[in-house]
């Protein structure tokens, strides 16, 4: 996944970059093809058992970009692993985790209403993940605040730690407090699959398929990310140069980084 | 010396509170004030009131929390005191627990206040008092560590005052929700029930008091 990241401009080669982006296109597409005709509808819940394919794969990713956004902070924390990339991974991941989250609960909403007859219900895993929703919209938040490089992705690790520290808390306060949902059809206690054939195979590749557009998302917003502080810094030069240029003898006292007393 | 160090901190809080009187004579009506406007959503004759107590009394905790984190925040934005602390020469951990118990004492004294409206304006028992009081300190302790935890995080950011209510109710959703419960268990006299929610919240407040402890230094080196 480090790709080049020794020099922390790429998380991917440009052409593992390219390669990945169409392999995931094609995963998509047969996914959609798959999920719409090639499995079979289901004996109870008909169509609408359809949108598993993308409900349960949804979840996955937010559960991965969360548990990436963690481990990424706790490596730029540790001094011998600190670098900008894992500010960026993390950052980066955060965001994905938050859409993918939202992503699952209106999923889930939209299968919720014609099985159980309600878009929302209070049961344990719901709760979690809208609570899980609302701790990383806070990351982001945060995030954005703009900051000293080094100040803002220490003050971010920590509170992605803290954070993840609070997701099993949550969790486990919220199963005690009220459990209705059907246990979990893959992984299970007995981790035996119950759904066989194409359909299993759906669900699968549907795990796969997202997680391949995690990857290629995450590359991209890391990207996108990098090409952000190379056009700051060059604004920052430009704006030096006019100020210079207008009046030669101006002094060029290096202010407080922007909007650091924010 | 780490005690020491604490009650250094915690003292200074505290008798700042003791002059200014910000938390006893705004904090504390602004609670009894939310109080008063459950009654008025919920209609205090159609006796939900008292069914929903524990849940209304938390729920105005937790505001209240808010505006006591945020001012134990705010005394130290002027003059340079976050400067003052950081030179101090005082431990980070040790800030963090004299700054958290001053605001657990504040919360304390505002929950008794607050308990005594819900049982008088609300009509509630309070009698199996054991976990009730044990389920409050553990609860309070734990909101208190995480507000102190995420002030210093935005301290001296100019958005603090609507990001942390942002970042901490999320974390602090279990203990709402343990608090909550053990208090009905109380108040239904099943104690039984009260109990894993007394440890769940006790867990959370070591938890929270732990990772305060180590974030705490290098946070408020770089706020």
């Amino acid at each position: 996944m480090t790709g080049s990241a020794s020099t922390g401009d790429r998380l991917l080669k440009p052409r593992v970059a390219m390669v990945l982006g169409w392999l995931t296109l094609v995963a998509v597409v047969v996914l959609a093809l798959f999920g719409l005709w090639g499995a079979p509808p289901d004996e109870i819940q008909g169509d609408a058992q359809r949108l598993m394919y993308l409900h349960v794969p949804a979840a996955w990713v937010a559960y991965l970009a969360f548990a990436v956004t963690a481990i990424s902070s706790a490596l730029w924390l540790w001094r011998r692993t600190r670098s900008d990339v894992w500010d960026r991974v993390a950052g980066s991941s955060a965001e994905l985790g938050v859409l993918f989250t939202a992503l699952t609960l209106v999923l889930g909403a939209l299968w919720g209403k014609p099985i159980w007859g309600v878009w929302w219900a209070w049961d344990a895993r719901l709760v979690t993940t809208a609570v899980l929703f609302f701790l990383y919209l806070g990351y982001l938040a945060l995030r954005r605040i703009p900051a000293a490089p080094e100040t803002r992705a220490k003050r971010c690790a920590i509170a992605a730690l803290i954070a993840f520290v609070d997701v099993p808390i949550v969790h486990f306060s919220v199963t005690w407090w009220r459990t209705l949902h059907q246990d979990g059809t893959v992984f299970n206690e007995e981790l035996s699959a119950q759904i066989h054939g194409v359909m299993a195979f759906t669900l699968w590749f549907g795990v796969l398929a997202f997680t391949m557009v995690y990857l290629y998302l995450l590359d991209r917003r890391y990207r996108l990310m990098v090409l952000d502080e190379e056009r700051e810094e060059r604004e920052v030069a430009i704006a030096i140069e006019e100020r210079v240029s207008a009046d030669p003898n101006a002094p060029v006292t290096p202010t407080a980084p922007a909007g650091a007393s924010r | 010396m780490l005690w020491r160090e604490v009650l250094l901190v915690a003292g200074k809080d505290l008798r700042i509170e003791a002059r200014s009187r910000v938390t006893l004579q705004q904090v504390l009506p602004f609670g009894l004030v939310v109080l008063l406007l459950f009654a008025f959503a919920l209609d205090p004759d159609r006796g939900v009131l008292e069914r929903v107590a524990p849940g209304l009394f938390w729920v105005t905790v937790l505001l209240a929390s808010l505006l006591a984190v945020s001012r134990s925040y705010t005394i130290e934005a002027d003059n340079g005191a976050r400067d003052g602390l950081r030179l101090s020469g005082l431990d980070g951990p040790a800030i963090f627990l004299g700054k958290a118990s001053a605001v657990a004492v504040q919360l304390l004294a505002l929950e008794i206040v607050l308990a005594a409206c819900v049982v008088v304006l609300y009509g509630v028992h309070l009698d199996t008092l054991v976990p009730l009081v044990l389920a409050t300190l553990a609860a309070t302790v734990g909101v208190a560590a995480t507000g102190t935890l995420y002030g210093v995080l935005a301290a001296g950011l100019r958005v603090r005052e609507t990001l942390v209510p942002l970042l901490v109710l999320p974390v602090v959703a279990p203990v709402l929700l343990g608090a909550t419960r053990a208090w009905e268990a109380a108040i239904d006299g099943i104690p039984s029930d009260a109990w894993p929610w007394v440890g769940l919240l006790a867990v959370f407040a070591v938890l929270f008091t732990g990772v305060g402890m180590l974030a705490f230094g290098p946070l408020l080196e770089e706020s």
